[in-house]
C-alpha cells in the first residue's frame, strides 16, 4: 500500500496544479475581463485616460450626443448636465459641464463612473478632459461645474448617429472627509 | 457490435478470505476514522438524505406561503432566506455528495481496484461537509437570519445589501469546494492508476466515464466558486471592488465568473445521472448499451461546450448581440450530445426483453422528464425569447425538471439498482413502485404547471403574487407537498433495507447486470477486489 500511494504521487500533484491555478484564473478574469471590454468596446466602457486631440473635423455629418447624469441612493448630491443633448461634426472639440451640489452637511468625495451607448461606439467617445478621471471632493452645501472635453472620433462607423454618454454618481468608498 | 465494456471475471468469487480482514472497530470511532471506500460511501449517501430533507423541508415553507396570494406564514426576508438555503442545501448538499458517495461505492468496484487511492483525504473530504452544512445552517438562527440573494448570490445583493452572514456563507463554500476537489482528485487517481489488469479505458462502466468526467470539471471550476466567494468576501469586508463600480469594478463582472462556474457546474449534477441511466437500461432490457463509444464522446463533448454557454444567463444583461448570438447558438449545440445520449438509450431498450423494476421506472421516467427540462432549456436558449422568460417560474420549471426529475430521478434509480448490493437485502418492490408512481404523479403536479405561470409572468423568488396565478399556485403547493410525503416512502425503503428486511439478494441481484460489481457477493464485503480480478475481454 506505501508505496502504491507514492506512485499517485505525481498524478496528485498534477490534479492539485490544475485546481490551483483554476483559483488564479478565477482572479485572472478580472483584468481581462477589464481587456477585453476595453478592446472590444464591449459594455460601453470608455477609455480613463486622457485622448489626444482631434486632427481633423468631418463636416459632412452631424452626431447627436445625449447626456443622463444620476446619482447612487449613497451620495446626497445633486448632479445634472448642463444640457441635455448636443449635436456636433465627428473632430469637433466641445466641453460640457456636469453641475454638482452637496446637499448634506458633510463634506465627501464623489466619483463618476462613465458609460457609452451604444456599446460599440465607446471607443470613437474620445475624452481629452473629464471629471470621471479623478475623484471630486465637495464641502458640506459647496457646489462646482465640473467639465468633459471631449470629441467623436471621425472614423466612428455610418451607422451610428446618435451617442449616449452617461454618468453615475458615487460615494467614494469610506473617504469621506472630515472637518 | 462491441460491447467490450461487459466484462466477466474469471473466479467470480474469491473473497471469502477477506471476511478474516473485518476487524474493524464499531461506533462512533469506526465512522469517525474509517477509511474503507464503502463506509464512506455509505456515510456520504446518509448525509445527502439527510440534507435532502432539509433542503425539502424549506422548500415546503416556500410552497406554503405560495399557497396563497398575500402573506401567510412568512415575511418576505425569511421567504428570500429560503430559496436561497434551498437551493445551496440542494446544489451542494444534496446532489453533490449523493454522487460522491456513489462514486465512492461503486467506482473501486466496477473497475477492480481494493479501495479508493487515497483513503485518508477519502475521509477528510467527508468530514469537511458536515462541518460546511452546520457553519451554513447556523446562519438561520443568527441575527439577520441566513444569506438572501439567491444561491446564485449576486453582487450587490451579497456584498452591499447582504448582513454578515455572508461571511460564514463564504466559509462554508470555501470548505465544500475544497472537499469537492478533494472528492473529484480521488476519483480521478483512483481510475488512472487502480483498474485491474485488463480493464482498458474503452471497458469502463460509464458510470465510471462518467464521472472522470465530472471530476475533471469540478477540479476545473470549483476553484472558481471559490475564487469569486472569496472576491465577494473581500469587497463586503476588505473594501476590494471587485464588483462595485463606485470603486471602478463591475456587478456584471460577478455573474461572468459566477456562471463560468455555474454552467459546468449543472453539468457536475447530471452527467454521474447519465451514467447510472446507462447501467440501468441495458439492464433491465436485456441488451448491451447502445452505441457506447457515442456515449463517451457525448459525455466528453458536453463537458467541453459546458465551459463556453455560460452567458446565457445572462441575456439580458445588455450583451451585444454578436455575443447573444454566440452563446445562443452554442447553448443550442449542447442539445446535440445530449440528444445523442438519449436516443441511444431509446435504442437501447428497443426490441429488448424489457421488465419494469422500479429502478427502471424511474430510468424511464429519467428519459422522458429530463428531455422535456432539455427541450425548455432550448427554448430558454433562444436569446429574444429569453429576454420573456428570464426571471420567471419558466426558469425554475426548467431547472426542475432536469435536477429533480433528472438529477434526483436518476439517483433514485441508481439506490433501487444497487442497494441489494449495498445491503444484501432486496427492496419492497411493492413499496418501490408505489414510491415511484407517487412520486411521478406529484413531480408533475408540483412543476409542470410552473412553465405556464411563468410564460404568464408570474416572477421567481417572490413570496406574493398577482390573483390570477392563484389557482395554479394552490395545485403546485399541493403537488409539492404530495410530492415531499411520498419521499418519506423512500426513506421507509432504504431503512428496511438498511435493518435487512426483505429477501436475500443473489451476487447478480438482476438477471440482466453485468460488471465486476454484480460478481462479489451481496452485500458487498468490506473489502473486495484484494487481489485484482481478472478482466476477460468482451464478446
Ligand atoms: C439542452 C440542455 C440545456 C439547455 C439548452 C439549457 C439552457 C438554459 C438556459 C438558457 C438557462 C437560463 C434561463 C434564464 O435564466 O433565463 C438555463 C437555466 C438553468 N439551467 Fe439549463 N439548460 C440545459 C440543461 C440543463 C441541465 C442538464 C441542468 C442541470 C442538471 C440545467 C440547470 C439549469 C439551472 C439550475 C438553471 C437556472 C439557474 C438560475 O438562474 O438559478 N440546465 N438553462
Ligand atoms: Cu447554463
Amino acid at each position: 500500500m506505501e508505496n502504491q500511494r507514492n506512485s499517485h504521487q505525481p498524478l496528485l500533484r498534477k490534479l492539485l496544479m490544475i485546481s490551483i491555478a483554476m483559483f488564479f484564473f478565477g482572479f485572472a478574469l478580472v483584468p481581462l475581463y477589464d481587456v477585453f471590454c476595453r478592446m472590444t468596446g464591449l459594455n460601453g466602457k470608455t477609455a480613463n485616460t486622457a485622448a489626444a486631440p482631434s486632427t481633423r473635423i468631418d463636416t459632412s455629418r452631424r452626431i447627436k450626443v445625449e447626456f443622463i447624469a444620476n446619482r447612487d441612493d449613497s451620495i446626497p448630491w445633486n448632479f445634472a448636465a448642463e444640457v441635455s443633448t448636443i449635436e456636433l461634426n465627428p473632430g469637433a472639440i466641445k466641453v460640457v459641464n456636469f453641475h454638482v451640489k452637496n446637499l448634506s452637511a458633510q463634506a465627501m468625495i464623489g466619483r463618476a463612473v462613465p458609460s457609452v451607448s451604444p456599446g460599440a461606439a465607446a471607443r470613437y467617445f474620445k475624452k481629452i478632459e473629464c471629471f470621471c478621471f479623478a475623484e471630486q471632493p465637495l464641502d458640506a452645501h459647496g457646489e462646482k461645474n465640473m467639465p468633459v472635453q471631449f470629441y467623436i472620433d471621425p472614423q466612428l462607423p455610418a451607422e451610428y448617429s446618435t451617442i449616449t454618454l452617461s454618468y453615475r454618481l458615487y460615494k467614494s468608498q469610506g473617504q469621506t472627509v472630515n472637518r | 457490435m462491441s460491447q467490450e465494456h461487459s466484462q466477466s471475471i474469471e473466479s467470480a468469487n474469491t473473497h471469502h478470505a477477506d471476511d478474516a480482514h473485518d476487524h474493524k472497530p464499531q461506533g462512533f470511532s469506526r465512522w469517525f476514522y474509517t477509511t474503507n471506500h464503502k463506509d464512506i460511501g455509505t456515510l456520504y449517501l446518509l448525509f445527502a438524505l439527510l440534507m435532502l430533507f432539509t433542503g425539502g423541508s424549506m422548500a415546503m415553507v416556500i410552497r406554503a406561503e405560495l399557497f396563497q396570494p398575500g402573506l401567510q406564514f412568512v415575511d418576505p426576508h425569511f421567504f428570500n432566506q429560503m430559496t436561497t438555503v434551498h437551493g445551496l442545501v440542494m446544489v451542494f448538499g444534496a446532489i453533490m455528495p449523493t454522487f460522491v458517495g456513489l462514486a465512492n461505492w461503486m467506482v473501486p468496484m466496477m473497475i477492480g481496484a481494493p479501495d479508493m487511492a487515497l483513503p485518508r483525504m477519502n475521509n477528510w473530504s467527508f468530514w469537511l461537509l458536515p462541518c460546511a452544512f452546520t457553519i451554513l445552517l447556523s446562519t438561520l438562527f443568527m441575527e439577520g437570519g441566513a444569506p438572501a440573494a439567491g444561491w446564485t448570490f449576486y453582487a450587490p445583493l451579497s456584498t452591499t445589501y447582504s448582513n454578515d452572514s455572508t461571511a460564514f456563507f463564504v466559509f462554508a463554500v470555501h470548505l465544500m469546494g475544497i472537499s469537492s476537489i478533494m472528492g473529484a482528485m480521488n476519483i480521478i487517481v483512483t481510475i488512472f492508476n487502480l483498474r485491474a489488469p485488463g480493464m482498458t479505458w474503452m471497458k469502463l462502466p460509464l458510470f465510471v466515464w462518467t464521472w472522470i468526467i465530472t471530476a475533471f470539471l469540478l477540479i476545473a471550476v470549483m476553484p472558481v466558486l471559490a475564487g469569486v466567494v472569496t472576491m465577494v468576501l473581500t469587497d463586503k469586508y476588505f473594501g476590494t471592488s471587485f464588483f462595485n463600480a463606485a470603486g471602478g469594478g463591475d456587478p456584471v463582472m460577478f455573474q461572468h465568473i459566477f456562471w463560468f462556474f455555474g454552467h459546468p457546474e449543472v453539468y457536475i449534477m447530471i452527467l454521474p445521472a447519465f451514467g447510472i441511466i446507462s447501467s440501468i437500461v441495458p439492464a433491465f432490457a436485456r441488451k448491451p448499451l447502445f452505441g457506447y463509444e457515442s456515449m463517451v464522446i457525448a459525455t466528453a463533448s458536453i463537458a467541453f461546450l459546458s465551459f463556453i454557454v455560460w452567458a446565457h444567463h445572462m441575456f439580458t444583461t445588455g450583451m451585444p448581440v454578436a455575443a447573444e448570438l454566440f452563446f445562443m447558438y452554442t447553448t443550442m449545440l449542447i442539445a446535440v450530445p445530449t440528444g445523442v445520449k438519449v436516443f441511444n438509450w431509446v435504442a437501447t431498450m428497443w426490441r429488448g426483453a424489457m421488465t419494469f423494476e422500479t429502478p427502471m421506472m424511474f430510468a424511464i421516467a429519467f428519459i422522458v422528464l429530463f428531455t422535456i427540462g432539455g427541450l425548455s432549456g432550448l427554448m430558454l436558449a433562444i436569446t429574444p425569447a429569453d429576454f420573456q422568460y428570464q426571471d420567471t417560474y419558466f426558469v425554475v420549471a426548467h431547472f426542475h425538471y432536469v435536477l429533480v426529475t433528472g438529477a434526483l430521478f436518476g439517483i433514485i434509480a441508481g439506490v433501487y439498482f444497487w442497494i441489494p448490493k449495498w445491503t444484501g437485502v432486496m427492496y419492497s418492490e411493492r413499496l418501490g413502485q408505489c414510491h415511484f408512481w407517487c412520486s411521478l404523479i406529484s413531480v408533475n403536479m408540483l412543476f409542470f404547471p410552473m412553465h405556464f405561470v411563468g410564460l404568464a409572468g408570474m416572477p421567481r423568488r417572490i413570496p406574493d403574487y398577482a390573483l390570477q396565478f392563484a389557482d395554479m399556485n394552490a395545485f403546485i403547493s399541493i403537488g409539492g407537498f404530495l410530492f415531499g410525503l411520498s419521499q418519506l416512502l423512500f426513506v421507509w425503503v432504504v431503512f428496511r433495507c438498511i435493518r435487512r428486511k426483505g429477501e436475500k439478494a443473489t451476487a447478480q441481484v438482476w438477471e440482466g447486470a453485468e460488471g465486476l460489481e454484480w460478481q462479489v457477493p451481496s452485500p458487498a464485503p468490506y473489502h473486495t477486489f484484494q487481489t485484482p480480478p481478472e478482466i476477460k475481454s468482451g464478446h
